[in-house]
């Protein structure tokens, strides 16, 4: 009982101009939509990837960043004796006692300021980072000015390069390597030594504990001895959830903002169907008075305009993806506001991320063919036919 | 040949409303359609045939009186049951051929079959010999708007005859064309009127359109005006 698809299909090919035009309207807005959610998409995994679970990330309680979090050495001693904590091969506790600051370096093509991290760590430190590989020069030399720069720093900051120096601390340190953190959110950070940076910045106290579990299910049991420990002041977190908490402002922030803009854009999205659709059903009078009289079914011409609707929705839909798929190429960088340190992430296309666009074209599609689908629908046979 | 009738209509009346006036257009209209018939129905403009073949048809409803056909009320059948008893009863032939533009001569030609539960090998030897009699095989991947307008009818009368209709009625066949393919048309309609015994309702402004059909009704102001053609009611 159903009038053939190709119907359809050459109908909207039949209209190029038309059907182009409110396709690309709807194209607009699932790009807008689809590339919103790459982005989030985009920081919640370089976010994410940072943190390990085995990984325990301890600050002074409420400090919310590493940045903003101190924890002297005597506290310092009473974290790494708890029990929960790995052994290494060496015997030793496996512990990270890190320094973070940020501080203002140039970006090489606009000379514009911009917070970077820099990260004071040791060998443990590094060992439990294993997905940071040095991919330019070395690593640097402990109890030296040496330094290495993240992916995403090395490029676009003034003297971030191999070979090349910066001043910070009142100091002049070499940077002699460039690393790869996997896109994690370490591409964005600067390391050297714990102790040379701590002397250089004057710092008593370390700003973060990074421990690694011997048992990744005991950290439950750590958290709870670490924070009802009278003697500490510190939160425990695992690095995973840390990392995630961290771009939770920013995420959500690009989640309203690129919500509110789709919403709006695709009211008008919607109205470009819907009055191409009403002019689809006025230009086809007579077909679907001939249609009706030939026996199809009023609902039979609902079904078509739907389906016309649809399929207009489909090919913005797809055309959108498209176009939103190359996004995937871009790095872009932006201040996270909750460490208020240069964050570079990249757009991120996923299989939901797909589904979720698609049917958001198709919802378009559907909310600007209904009324003129039912007005197709209802036409009376007679006048219909009379129509030129 | 007087049959059974096929149509029979009983004091039909048939008004339409225009500006809060009521426009009375058939009027208390009796008559029958005899099986295997070709009637023409003429009259002035606006004397009500496209009216009375649309009630014929089952595309309009009367206001009252009784339309059946084949022994059907249609007057009482709903919506969607009028739709199916079209597609199994009527083929229609319009002015303006009312093809689809997008579809070429043969899906054209397919389009009454998709309603019926046919397989698409039996539609595609339904649809070819149905194109053979119009002598348009050659045409059938052409579209509407690369044929002639006697060509499109042709298609028009395959569309017609493809679901072998108990009915066929045609509003003017032959008003858009020129003589040589009005002619055409005639002749086809002839052809399965007395060859394949269709019973056909064509209305008509052509006098030598009308002569080729077997009887011919005028109807004037909503009444059938010749007499001899003029059946009493019982
Ligand atoms: N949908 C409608 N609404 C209002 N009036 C209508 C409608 N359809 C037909 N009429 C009127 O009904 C009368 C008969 O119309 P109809 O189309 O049946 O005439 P006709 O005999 O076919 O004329 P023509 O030879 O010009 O085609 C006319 O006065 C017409 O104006
Ligand atoms: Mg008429």
């Amino acid at each position: 009982m159903v009038i053939p698809f190709s119907y359809t299909a050459k109908n909207l090919g039949a209209r190029k101009m038309t059907t182009t035009l409110t396709a690309a309207g709807m194209a607009l807005v699932v790009f807008v939509f689809a590339t919103v959610l790459m982005l989030q998409e985009g920081l919640k995994k370089t976010l994410v990837d940072t943190g390990s679970p085995d990984n325990v990330v301890v600050t002074r309680r409420s400090a919310g960043t590493e940045v903003q979090s101190g924890i002297d050495r005597a506290q310092a001693a009473v974290v790494e004796s708890q029990p929960e904590i790995a052994y290494g091969a060496d015997g030793k506790v496996r512990v990270s006692k890190e320094m973070v600051v940020l501080i203002t370096l140039q970006k090489r093509d606009s000379d514009k300021p911009s917070n970077v991290i820099i990260r004071g760590l040791g060998d443990e430190g590094r060992a439990m980072r294993p997905q940071v590989r040095i991919t330019h020069g070395r690593m640097f030399k402990p109890g030296s000015s040496e330094i290495v720069a993240g992916r995403s720093i090395a490029g676009r900051f003034r003297g971030a390069g191999v070979g090349e120096q910066l001043r910070f601390g009142m100091r002049d340190w070499v940077v002699v390597g460039t690393f790869d953190a996997n896109g994690s959110g370490f591409d964005s950070e600067i390391w050297g030594d714990v102790d040379q940076l701590m002397q250089a910045f004057r710092r008593p106290v370390f700003s973060s504990l990074i421990l690694k579990l011997g048992d990744p299910a005991r950290f439950d049991s750590l958290k709870q001895h670490l924070e009802s420990d009278p003697r500490l002041t510190v939160e425990a977190k695992r690095e995973s959830v840390f990392y995630a908490e961290q771009s939770e402002v920013l995420a959500n922030f690009i989640g309203y903002l690129g919500l509110t803009l789709s919403v709006i854009f695709s009211i008008g999205a919607t109205i470009g169907a819907m009055i191409t659709m009403y002019a689809s059903v006025a230009s086809r009078t007579a077909e679907i008075g001939t249609l009706r009289a030939l026996g199809f079914r009023s609902s039979g011409i609902l079904v078509v305009f739907l389906v016309e609707a649809l399929l207009l929705g489909l090919v913005g839909g797809v055309i959108g993806l498209f176009f939103a798929s190359f996004m995937q190429f871009l790095t872009i960088s932006t201040m996270n506001w909750q460490s208020f340190a240069e964050l570079a992430f990249s757009f991120t296309l996923n299989p939901s991320i797909v589904a979720k666009s698609l049917a958001f074209a198709l919802c378009m599609g559907l909310l600007g063919g209904f009324l003129p689908a039912v007005r197709a629908s209802r036409l009376n046979i007679v006048d219909a036919l009379r129509a030129p | 040949m007087a049959g059974t009738p096929i149509v029979e209509i009983r004091h039909l009346f048939k008004s339409y409303q225009r500006g809060g006036q009521v426009v009375p257009v058939l009027h208390d209209l009796s008559f029958d359609i005899a099986e295997g018939e070709y009637l023409a129905l003429m009259g002035p403009s606006g004397s009500g045939k496209s009216t009375l073949l649309n009630l014929i048809a089952g595309i309009d409803k009367p206001d009252s009186g009784e339309l059946r056909i084949s022994g059907e009320d249609i007057s009482r059948l709903s919506e969607s049951g009028l739709a199916d008893w079209r597609a199994a009863n009527i083929g229609f032939i319009f002015q303006f051929y009312n093809l689809m533009p997008v579809l070429t001569a043969f899906e054209n030609v397919e389009l009454p079959l998709l309603l019926t539960g046919l397989g698409r090998r039996d539609r595609r030897e339904r649809v070819e010999l149905a194109l053979e009699m119009v002598s348009l095989t050659d045409r059938s991947a052409h579209y509407p708007s690369e044929l002639s307008g006697g060509q499109q009818q042709r298609v028009a009368i395959a569309r017609a005859i493809i679901t072998d209709p108990l009915l066929i009625v045609a509003d003017e066949p032959t008003g858009d064309l020129d003589r040589v393919s009005a002619g055409d048309i005639l002749g086809m309609l002839e052809r399965l009127n007395r060859e394949l015994g269709k019973t056909i309702v064509m209305v008509t402004h052509d006098q030598r359109a009308a002569e080729r059909a077997r009887i011919v009704k005028h109807l004037d102001k909503g009444e059938l005006v010749d007499g001899e053609s003029l059946l009493k009611t019982q």
